[in-house]
């Protein structure tokens, strides 16, 4: 992931270079250190907890004990938690991103009445705050009789007007007219057009708008919390409140909470590590054509 | 927003072809699924909230067992959250919030762009990825984690504070708490504002640079002169984001609350309206506190957007 345009900025003097680098490593131990904590306590039993330095290890190493308490407590609660975020947060943004981009292509790609109406429409549903929909979805869905079901959490997540704006941008910059004319000419139908040609062209698109739904959907925690009374319906992020809301009065919950939350964050921050670089490009579209 | 103009002048080829039914269907069947879930999911309870908003429910009986009747209640709902000091108040202090801790973040992750992107970085892609590691940890999972750090007893800062330099740290006290949030909204959000402008300074043609160093330029009249203007529509962009964000705020203060006597129900706009709804069941008036958060957040993105553009003329 090194940059080979380092040929701008700032100089080359060392003075310059260990005082840059220094600022950085700073700045990096207030980022990691919340993540150190959580690793050092998950290794902790609860007396340790309390009773040791957060920053150090304890002499005994509780961690496999620890995760396999979180991951069997209350017959497996954990994992299905855990399932339930992949399923919201997966199919969620993969349909997420189909559906924006055959509809940012259909509003560049063709010229219809009511197409600047639409994308004025969707544009303001950008500037709407996600949370300001959701106690009004919440009524409406207790009338359709959807509330507290696994659709009260996916059908909301199958919208992402931001990847709309952003799919249409990148359709109309890079999907060219006589690319679609020569694949009418061929014969293709309208729909296979899309499907095969303007898919594949817009796919550096694709993956910011997944990205970006996916990780949204995995950190909502208002519309599952408005939403869900079952249990078992939880996300991750509302089933760890769940046991952290009962530390008050039953201290284990502290190391199940601890090592729930390590268990949680190592895919994320491997997702995160691995796919910084796809952000790049995606996001240069969004706001630099913005 | 440039991304009209094209249009003016695109395809006038597309006018001259016939239109067959299939070219004048398909972008109909391509929207369909979208525009579905749109109209749904945001048209529909956008509808529904302002609607409920401007409803009032009577009751009759105790519980409501002898029928519930709804009327046109004008502006009743609205002049009843306005008139509670204490939703206001929640307004009045993401106001204070938003004024200390986004200028912090932006400056911050505006810093921390350039650095990287300077000449003088060593292992600038790891240093990213750090920075950019919290974005990817939920709200909530950020705001467990941060409480171990805050909470007497269990948090090392403290303990190292008292110990070493005889300091008290409250962070969970009345005048502490909202900072104590602010700490983690810029925990979690510097690396990802980082990345759109890192993504933008990306974007600026390498011969500017040149030309400014043939003209004798320093790093420092550098970042001045060519990159931050250049910058601008990323630090707009995510100025207003953050504006957005900040006026949304709710897992932090209500995860927090358990540990903080400080926080109370109200005390941001969104608490405010999941407690009237959820606490005291009186959906109007959330819908009313709804649409007055989402108003306001309006209003503020569409000023600062404004005051932007005038100062760039």
């Amino acid at each position: 992931m090194s940059t080979t345009t380092t040929n701008r900025g700032a100089g080359r003097k060392p003075a310059t270079t260990i005082l840059v680098t220094g600022i950085l490593t700073l700045v990096s131990v207030y980022f990691l250190v919340p993540v150190y904590w959580v690793i050092i306590a998950a290794t902790k039993s609860t007396d340790d907890l309390f009773g040791t330095n957060g920053f150090l290890l304890a002499g005994t190493n509780n961690l496999i004990a620890n995760l396999q308490a979180v991951v069997s407590y209350d017959g497996g609660i954990f994992l299905r938690w855990a399932l339930n975020s992949v399923l919201y947060a997966g199919v969620g943004a993969l349909l997420a991103t189909y559906f924006a981009a055959a509809g940012g292509y259909a509003l560049a790609k063709y010229r219809f009445r009511g197409n600047n109406t639409i994308f004025g429409l969707i544009l303001g549903g950008v500037l709407v705050p996600g949370t300001a929909t959701a106690l009004p979805l919440f009524l409406l869905f207790s009338q359709l009789g959807l509330a507290n079901t696994y659709w009260s959490v996916l059908l909301p997540s199958l919208v992402s007007p931001f990847g709309f704006f952003l799919c249409r941008i990148y359709a109309q910059a890079t999907v060219d007219d006589s690319l679609v004319e020569a694949g009418r000419i061929d014969g293709a139908g309208e729909l296979r057009i899309f499907h095969t040609l303007g898919l594949r062209i817009m796919t550096p698109a694709l993956v910011t708008v997944f990205l970006f739904q996916l990780v949204g959907i995995w950190n909502n925690y208002f519309l599952p919390l408005v939403m869900l009374s079952d249990e078992r319906l939880y996300p991750i992020t509302l089933g760890l409140n769940n046991w952290r809301a009962q530390t008050d009065r039953l201290p284990e919950f502290y190391e199940l909470t601890v090592g729930g939350v390590l268990l949680s964050i190592i895919p994320l921050a491997i997702a995160m590590i691995v796919l910084q670089r796809f952000w790049r490009g995606g996001l240069t579209e969004g706001s630099v054509k913005a | 927003m440039t991304t009209t103009a094209p249009r003016a002048s695109a395809r006038p080829e597309a006018r001259r072809r016939p239109r067959s039914t299939a070219v004048s269907r398909a972008p109909w069947i391509l929207l369909a699924p979208f525009l579905a879930l749109f109209g749904l999911t945001f048209l529909l309870p956008i509808v529904v909230a302002i609607g409920q908003s401007f409803t009032s429910v009577t009751r009759e009986g105790l519980f409501g067992e002898a029928g519930v009747t709804s009327q046109f209640a004008w502006f009743d709902n609205y002049r009843q959250a306005l008139e509670d000091g204490n939703f206001i108040a929640s307004i009045g202090r993401m106001f204070l919030f938003g004024i200390v801790q986004v200028p912090i973040m932006i400056v911050l992750c505006t810093i921390l762009a350039l650095l990287l992107e300077s000449a003088a970085a060593k292992l600038p892609g790891l240093f990213r990825a750090a920075y950019f590691l919290p974005y990817g940890i939920p709200g909530v999972i950020a705001t467990i984690l941060w409480s171990f750090l805050y909470v007497p007893g269990l948090s090392p800062i403290i303990d190292i504070a008292s110990s070493a330099f005889g300091l008290q740290l409250d962070f969970l006290g009345a005048g502490t708490v909202l900072w104590s949030i602010a700490n983690i909204v810029t925990w979690t959000y510097t690396g990802y504002n980082m990345m759109i402008i890192i993504a933008q300074l990306k974007a600026i043609p390498t011969e500017l640079y040149e030309a400014a160093r043939v003209d004798g330029a320093g790093p420092w009249r550098i970042a001045r002169s060519i990159q931050l203007p250049l910058i601008r529509p990323a630090l707009v962009l995510t100025t207003v984001f953050s504006i957005i964000g900040t006026l949304q705020l709710f897992a932090e203060a209500q995860l927090l609350q358990v540990v903080s006597p400080a926080i109370d129900s109200q005390y941001t706009p969104n608490l405010s309206a999941y407690t009237t709804a959820f606490a005291y069941n009186d959906y109007n008036v959330a819908a009313a506190q709804s649409v007055l958060i989402a108003l306001v957040a309006f209003v503020l993105s569409f000023v600062f957007l404004r005051l932007t553009n005038r100062s760039s003329k």
